[in-house]
């Protein structure tokens, strides 16, 4: 009955998407409403296939896990092509010839590509896996609202869609890590208001009297990108079918709104998030409870109090008033500390068990993205102040910086969740090949380290070069040689690049054979206690 | 209509009396005396079984 209901919706959505295809201001518009009415199409051929067959997920006694193993191949799948766009425009910046001559193809266009398909496909699909799948263990209940959940992660995978093909395209609101348009900001709002009251339902019906903190951490992610998400895209578009909008701020006001979510999307998104994995991934993989569970709650407030502050450190010696930088640079300072406190503890959870880690290459990579989220918000905080800012920012340092809490904090951690994650969500005894896991690791940690080091030596190089006057009072370089400068750090950016995907290509793999379940792996019957299984594959 | 300045006064003033006071007060609450255990048990939360939800009825 529900379907019927859906499929008469969906038909409305096909409807409305031609409509908006023929009656579209511009071509760019048009373009979206067929991306609209192939998506209804697509989703009501998939729902008319199941009518006749009963749904058999719907029982209070299972987890809704269906949600967590699409989420968890979604995940993959993005984090690949996201990390492909990544070494494209990486192999532009060192050989322009392969911007081709087309406008879709330049990198203006593909960066945005690359940076919303690794912060927001593959993050974003990380994020929604675990989270459904952490909430759901620690409160003991299925998901709440019925199947809501799979209009989130099928609703954001359009999100993802429209945003990825509106940039290819050339449609861009130019703000940073927010670029698509308005009916596409209208349209993640929906998808994240679903989200939050998926998340809160299944709190507030939980079985555990006490709400784990990774469930803390994913809850002020979700509200925080909301409130984000709504300030920083408030905008007039110019016609309601037209993919043109202007935004509600101008002129400081806008700079300091865009970095304001600039810097809490990395703060809410990328770090508060990934540390509710933290939490509840490492202490699982470790089989020990996290170090001091009150250093996690006063990591938590101090993390969320101190960040949403942090912002105004993007915009050092701008036309921003002198005490909003002062103020961005002060709580940036501040930030070291709930952040190493978070690490330390993170790490900590290994006390007397440090020995799994050379036998257990899967905890080995949540441990090296912990020492990385250590290292960058050691960086970032020393950035953020003034006489350092002026040195680095603008040059390619900050990409340093962001790569090693991107590939090593945010990258790293999603891989340890998805390599527990599979062999769980599939059943099998054991992911196919540990080996495998171990090369992962190596190859993402020395690509990072390449990445990184290589964008130290250019980023320092470029500010130096930037700022050298000769005696009269004359810039001694001018833009293009500084430029020139970096090709050999470029080459070998993109060569660190190319080293952590083929880590990348490993999982897939390795993932994709787990799934497969070839000869090597014993399927478990469900009702074998985990324990036991892990004590007969040791 | 509030503008900028009284704004800001307000911020740096009760605005972070305010959060400041929140945060002192949740570690004080963290901190307060018996609370140890109960945050041991905490931890010990995703450790548990997580094969199948409770399907008791509710009873916390």
């Amino acid at each position: 009955m529900g379907n019927v209901v859906l499929i008469i919706l969906l038909g409305l959505a096909a409807v409305a998407g031609l409509f908006g295809a023929a009656r579209g201001h511009d071509a760019l518009f048009q373009a979206h409403a067929w991306v609209i009415v192939a998506a209804s199409l697509v989703a009501i051929v998939a729902l008319l296939q199941r009518l006749d067959r009963p749904s058999q997920e719907d029982t209070e006694n299972s987890y809704a896990d269906g949600v967590v193993r699409f989420g968890v191949i979604a995940t993959v799948f993005w984090g690949v092509v996201g990390f492909l766009v990544g070494l494209v425009i990486a192999l532009q910046l060192a050989f322009p010839e392969l911007n081709l001559g087309y406008s879709f193809s330049s990198f203006g266009r593909l960066r945005p590509l690359h940076t919303s398909a690794v912060i927001f496909a593959f993050g974003g699909n990380a994020l929604l896996a675990t989270s459904f799948y952490v909430v759901q263990r620690t409160c003991r209940t299925r998901l709440a609202l019925g199947g809501l959940h799979w209009f989130v992660f099928w609703g954001y995978q359009l999100f993802i869609v429209l945003a990825a093909t509106g940039y290819v395209m050339g449609v861009t609101q130019s703000k940073e890590y927010a670029e698509p348009e308005w009916y596409v900001d209208i349209w993640l709002t929906l998808v994240w208001v679903a989200y939050l009251l998926v998340f809160l339902f299944t709190l507030f019906k939980r079985k555990e009297p006490h709400i784990y903190v990774a469930n803390w951490f994913y809850l002020a992610f979700i509200v925080t990108v909301a409130m984000l998400h709504l300030v920083n895209n408030l905008a007039v578009p110019v016609s309601f079918l037209g993919s043109k909008s202007y935004s509600a701020f101008s002129g400081v006001q806008d700079a300091l709104t865009q970095w304001w979510y600039g810097h809490n999307a990395v703060g809410f998104f990328l770090t508060a998030g990934f540390l509710g994995m933290m939490y509840y991934f490492v202490p699982k993989q470790a089989e020990r409870p996290v170090y001091s569970y009150r250093l996690s709650i006063i990591h938590f407030w101090a993390l969320i109090f101190l960040y949403i502050w942090a912002g105004p450190h993007h915009l050092h010696y701008t036309a921003l008033p002198d005490w909003a930088q002062t103020l961005g640079m002060v709580f940036s300072i501040m930030l070291w500390m709930p952040s190493w406190g978070g690490m330390i503890n993170g790490l900590m959870t290994l006390s007397g068990a440090w020995d799994k880690l050379r036998t257990d290459p899967v905890l080995r990579m949540m441990v090296v993205a912990v020492a990385f989220y250590g290292m960058s918000t050691f960086e970032g905080p020393m950035m953020s102040i003034k006489a350092v800012n002026g040195l680095s920012h603008y040059t390619d340092w900050t990409i340093g910086h962001v790569h090693s809490g991107a590939l090593g904090w945010v990258g790293m951690i999603s891989f340890g969740a998805v390599y527990f994650l599979v062999p769980r969500l599939w059943n099998r005894a054991g992911l196919y090949s540990l080996r495998l896991v171990s090369w992962h690791v190596w190859l993402a940690t020395i690509g990072i380290v390449i990445y990184a080091a290589a964008m130290w030596v250019s980023g320092i190089t470029q500010g130096l070069m930037w700022r050298e006057y000769d005696p009269n009072g004359f810039l001694v370089y001018s833009f293009a040689e500084t430029v020139n400068a970096m090709h050999p750090f470029y080459v070998i950016r993109a060569f660190g690049g190319l080293v952590y995907i083929s880590g990348a290509f490993l999982m897939v793999y390795n993932v994709w054979r787990t799934i497969k379940g070839t000869p090597e792996i014993r399927a478990v019957a469900s009702d074998v206690p985990a324990t036991a299984t892990a004590n007969s594959a040791a | 209509m509030m503008d900028h300045e009284t704004l800001r006064h307000l911020a740096d003033t009760w605005g972070l009396v305010f959060l400041f006071l929140t945060f002192v007060v949740a570690v004080a609450v963290l901190f307060r005396p018996g609370a140890g255990s109960h945050f041991r048990k905490c931890a010990e939360l995703p450790l548990k079984d997580d094969r199948k939800p409770d399907v008791r009825e509710p009873g916390k």
